[in-house]
């Protein structure tokens, strides 16, 4: 029970108002476009399930601050999301990272299209050596 | 009191439930015709007593009566009466109750509807309704009573969550709930037919407009949803691949994948053991929708507070009918072989490869919704699967079913003559890349992000290719019938769509700015001029509200109000979006905080052809609407109903 | 015949799959919302920060090199920080391993008021005014409590209000031979 108190206290936080930065991150559209992009790939904790970008809460904001300022100071995107993972674990990430626990996860869309259309294009051809047939009867 | 009649209402309905499943099973199995002639009655029964269960808790939002706990939690004596009726669904037991009222209403009109159907095969249809029905009633009773009695009552309520206090939350539940739920009705004719061990292509005709009609609520559901979250949640976005709502994806393109290869079965009756399978799947996707947002076993934005007892329940009412059905369906598909051939290029096989695409991107949602789930339930870490992922893999099926859908409009069954539509479709295709260059070029003044040029020559080839036939039969001076123009407004309404993904998401701006009263900003060549602040009151918030005054060049465009609102009771702020839409674009002002010195941060956005999303999906709807009504399903009661016309034989699909 | 049995056996397969996660969730083994830290087993992050109690002195992580410390994040504006005050009372007079408080994102006079009303289970209290250690510890919802190792290893942490029975059950091991619990 005070499990889901807990929960509900935590999500308290968490208000559906937009958070809105005071201004252009950057003065130069480059590094804003990394800023917007980072921003909204990367989870979070406290209201799950929003992006950093989106979040108007206060740990939301603190790491907006950060990234800005990680990008400010020269760092790439993956210096960035190491710096967040280090401290939040992969969760932080949208994009989830290619480990061999992923694997199967990037690769799904690619065999299941592969798995059904192969499957598809089995019975097409089996079909296409079959006669017409007669239709089946028409409505009665 | 009152409460209390709603609970009693409810166990009658579950007996009548039960009575309609015994009845229609047993007297089918039995063949006694005086069982199955219980059957209709006590479908009525169940709906009238399911209504009436429905309207007391309407009643005790209505009347505010904070004993009962359900309403003391999702509703106040100062909440709007429209909200509080809305209130009913807001969470989790109500929105259950919903849930069964739509499935009583489903089943009260395929009893009323489907008197032409053979008796034994009517009976089986209904009592396997009956049959979920009295799953989801005794889920309600046993665990998610919303007439439990809060001791003592509440002084008032806690109020419903600001998010849902809105016009389009109102109908977006029930909508998507239709949709939903209406594919149990497929289902229960699939379960019917092969409990009967006549899968035919009778069955297939019967099957086709209750599976459009849910496809179509489904449609707008989403797309309601979609619409909702685009202006309500005040984030501009219109799909965030949060788990609800790729719940509610993955039984939409099984429904697809349904309606399609009913065609084939119904036309060359083939596919029969598949278009089973896909009935069986739409259904299980939708029960397996209502088990994630209900079990709490997914992190999400929006899904209803949950516990692991009823996660439990809904795992064993979910396992019992999936299992149980795709268990019937081992053993009757190896009867099922068999039927005639086709070409390679023919109409069945495009709607075989449609099929194959289809449920491919249903499976990849599903795995990328459940693969964090798996890893984190067997220790493996946590992980998130978020839209950068969703929007790359989506594209591998989505984008060559775009691309065979313009062409495979056209197949004819068994071989297809492309060679009468060649020259068209080549002059179309030609047209929508000029067109998509031109849109992105003169329009948009660059070529956006790869796939721009591609998704609007794709969707205006869709859309011109679409056409192709109306325009034909109308300079014929000839109608075309009902399921043929429904289809092709269907996938002009996807071409449509197409076009708003790809204009939206490539030329969209998000702009965070810091103004002043008097101050300005410029978006997509729109100057935003920030007109200052003042606070305004709700029936049950307190709002601040920012006015800003939109021009191009010298021209006023339109004046918009935003608001950052805080609810009284839940004191949650929200914020309440001001948009303008044209034809072409939507600009979309949020207010954000107070920086100081009268200063406030704004987020101003500019969304191109953002409109054609949910306008592409509700013109999808309509031709699915158009289709149902074509004469082939409105005839009843006759013994020999009159074949297609010739010409549109070929072309219904 | 059997391949026809395999949608079945798959739908079976994800049924067994969410059967085992409710399972989990049931025993309190699995929290859905709860995020395992990756600093767990390595190195607790260092900080030095004004203290609470008097701004004008620092609290420093490297005082505490070779103890075993608690650390605990909260703040006056979060409601589970309040409900696990009293625990944490009992516990600082229960055991010799000092708690370190990072005071998170919250105002210092304010704290000062909550301390002197309620107790103080702190040897230190640091302010974190901009949450930047904060995220150092990966903290994502106050209250979050820390065990580090002598040696400077984060051992255990505990997201969300404690309480004695689970300060016992969760860091209990960890502190046999420190004059604790």
């Amino acid at each position: 029970m005070t499990r889901w108190l807990a929960l509900a206290a935590l999500s308290a936080l968490c208000s559906t108002a937009l958070a809105i930065d005071s201004g252009a991150a950057f003065p130069d559209a480059e590094r804003q476009a990394r800023y917007d992009h980072l921003t909204s790939q990367l989870r979070c904790l406290v209201c799950q399930n929003q992006s950093i970008a989106d979040s108007n809460a206060g740990l939301a904001a603190d790491l907006r601050r950060e990234v800005q300022e990680m990008i400010a100071a020269g760092k790439s995107d993956t210096e960035i999301k190491s710096f967040l993972t280090a401290r939040y674990g992969d969760f932080v990430l949208y994009d989830p990272p290619l480990t061999a626990r992923t694997v199967l996860l990037w690769a799904a869309p690619a065999l299941l299209v592969l798995i059904t259309v192969g499957a598809a294009t089995r019975v097409i051809l089996r079909r296409s050596r079959t006669p017409f047939g007669p239709d089946p009867d028409e409505p009665g | 009191m009152i409460p209390e009649l709603g609970t009693l209402s409810l166990i009658i309905a579950l007996l009548l439930s039960a009575a309609q499943s015994f009845f229609g099973l047993a007297g089918a199995h039995r063949n006694r015709l005086s069982w199955m002639q219980v059957v209709t009655p006590a479908v009525a029964g169940v709906w009238v007593f399911v209504a009436l269960s429905f309207g007391i808790l309407t009643y005790s939002f209505i009347t505010n009566d904070f004993s009962v706990g359900y309403v003391a939690g999702n509703s106040n004596s100062a909440l709007p009466l429209v909200y509080r009726i809305a209130a009913v669904w807001g969470a989790h037991e109500g929105s259950l109750l919903l849930w069964i009222l739509i499935l009583s209403t489903w089943a009260l009109l395929v009893a009323g509807l489907s008197s032409s159907l053979p008796v034994a095969f009517r009976a089986r249809v209904l009592g396997v309704l009956g049959l979920i029905g009295l799953g989801f009633m005794s889920f309600t009773l046993l665990t998610s009573s919303p007439f439990t009695r809060l001791l003592p009552a509440a002084a008032d309520g806690a109020d419903l969550n600001p998010i849902l206090q809105d016009p389009a939350l109102a109908i977006h539940p029930p909508m998507l709930y239709m949709g939903y739920v209406g594919t149990s009705v497929a289902f229960s004719f699939a379960v019917a037919a092969m409990l009967a061990g006549r899968i035919d292509a009778g069955w297939a005709r019967w099957t086709r407009p209750w599976t459009v009609a849910a496809w179509m609520c489904l449609t707008c559901g989403i797309a309601l949803g979609s619409w909702w979250a685009y202006y309500e949640l005040g984030w501009g976005g219109w799909w965030f691949w949060d788990a609800v709502e790729n719940a509610s994806f993955m039984p939409w393109l099984a429904s697809t994948a349904l309606i399609h290869s009913l065609a084939v079965t119904e036309k060359r009756g083939l596919f029969r053991s598949w278009t089973l399978l896909l009935a069986i799947f739409a259904f299980s996707l939708s029960l397996l929708g209502t088990f994630l947002v209900r079990s709490g076993i997914l992190v999400s934005v929006h899904s209803f507070a949950s516990d692991p007892a009823r996660g439990l329940y809904i795992l064993a009412l979910l396992m019992f009918f999936i299992v149980g059905s795709l268990t019937l369906y081992a053993f009757r598909a190896p009867s099922l072989k068999g039927g005639g051939g086709f070409e390679l290029v023919s109409r069945e096989s495009f709607l075989l490869l449609n099929n194959a695409l289809l449920v491919a991107a249903a499976l990849l949602i599903l795995v990328g919704t459940l693969w964090p789930l798996a890893m984190d339930a067997f220790n493996l870490g946590k992980i998130s699967v978020g839209p950068p992922y969703f929007n790359m893999v989506f594209l591998v099926p989505a984008l060559p079913l775009v691309m065979l859908l313009g062409i495979g409009m056209h197949a004819g069954w068994k071989r297809a003559s492309l060679q009468t539509f060649r020259r068209k479709l080549l002059a179309i295709a030609g047209v929508a890349g000029v067109l998509a260059l031109a849109t992105a070029l003169i329009g948009f003044g660059s070529f956006g992000v790869p796939l721009t040029v591609l998704g609007f020559a794709a969707g205006c080839f869709v859309m011109g290719s679409a056409l192709i036939e109306p325009v034909q039969q109308w300079r014929r001076g000839q109608g075309l019938p009902r399921a043929a123009l429904g289809m092709a407004i269907a996938h002009f309404g996807v071409g449509m769509f197409v076009i708003g993904v790809t204009g939206v998401a490539s030329y969209k701006i998000e702009k965070d700015v810091g103004l002043a009263a008097g101050d300005s900003a410029t978006v997509a060549g729109y100057t935003f001029k920030f007109l200052g602040t003042q606070p305004v009151s709700g029936p049950n918030y307190e709002a601040i509200e920012g006015r800003v005054a939109v021009s191009r060049g010298a021209t006023p465009v339109t004046e918009l109000a935003t608001q950052k609102r805080t609810y009284r009771v839940q004191q949650n702020p929200m914020t309440h979006a001001g948009i303008d839409v044209a034809w072409n674009r939507d600009l979309f002002v949020a207010l954000g905080d107070e920086l100081g010195a009268d200063k406030w941060s704004l987020r101003l956005q500019y969304k191109p052809l953002v409109r054609y999303i949910w306008l592409g999906a509700l013109v999808a709807a309509i031709g699915g609407l158009v289709a149902i009504l074509d004469r082939r399903y409105r005839v009843r009661r006759t013994t020999a109903v009159p074949a297609a016309a010739p010409g549109s034989a070929s072309t219904v699909a | 015949m059997w391949r026809h049995f395999a949608p079945a056996a798959a739908f079976l397969a994800l049924g067994g799959l969410f059967a085992f996660a409710l399972m989990r969730i049931g025993q309190g083994r699995l929290d859905v919302h709860e995020i395992r830290s990756p600093l767990l087993g390595r190195p607790a992050p260092t900080f030095v920060l004004p203290s609470v109690t008097d701004p004008s002195r620092l609290v420093d992580t490297k005082a505490l090199a070779g103890r075993m410390y608690v650390v605990n994040v909260w703040g006056t504006w979060c409601g589970g920080c309040r409900e696990e005050h009293s625990a944490l009372m009992a516990i600082a007079h229960s055991t010799t391993v000092p708690i370190i408080g990072i005071d998170w994102k919250d105002d210092g006079q304010q704290a000062r008021l909550y301390l002197a009303q309620l107790g103080n289970p702190y040897q230190q209290v640091a302010a974190d005014r901009d949450g930047r250690v904060a995220i150092d510890w990966g903290v994502y919802g106050a209250p979050e409590t820390f065990l580090v190792s002598s040696s400077g290893v984060v051992l255990e942490k505990q997201v969300g209000p404690l309480s004695e029975a689970l300060w016992a059950e969760k860091f209990g091991r960890y502190l046999q031979g420190e004059g604790g619990s």
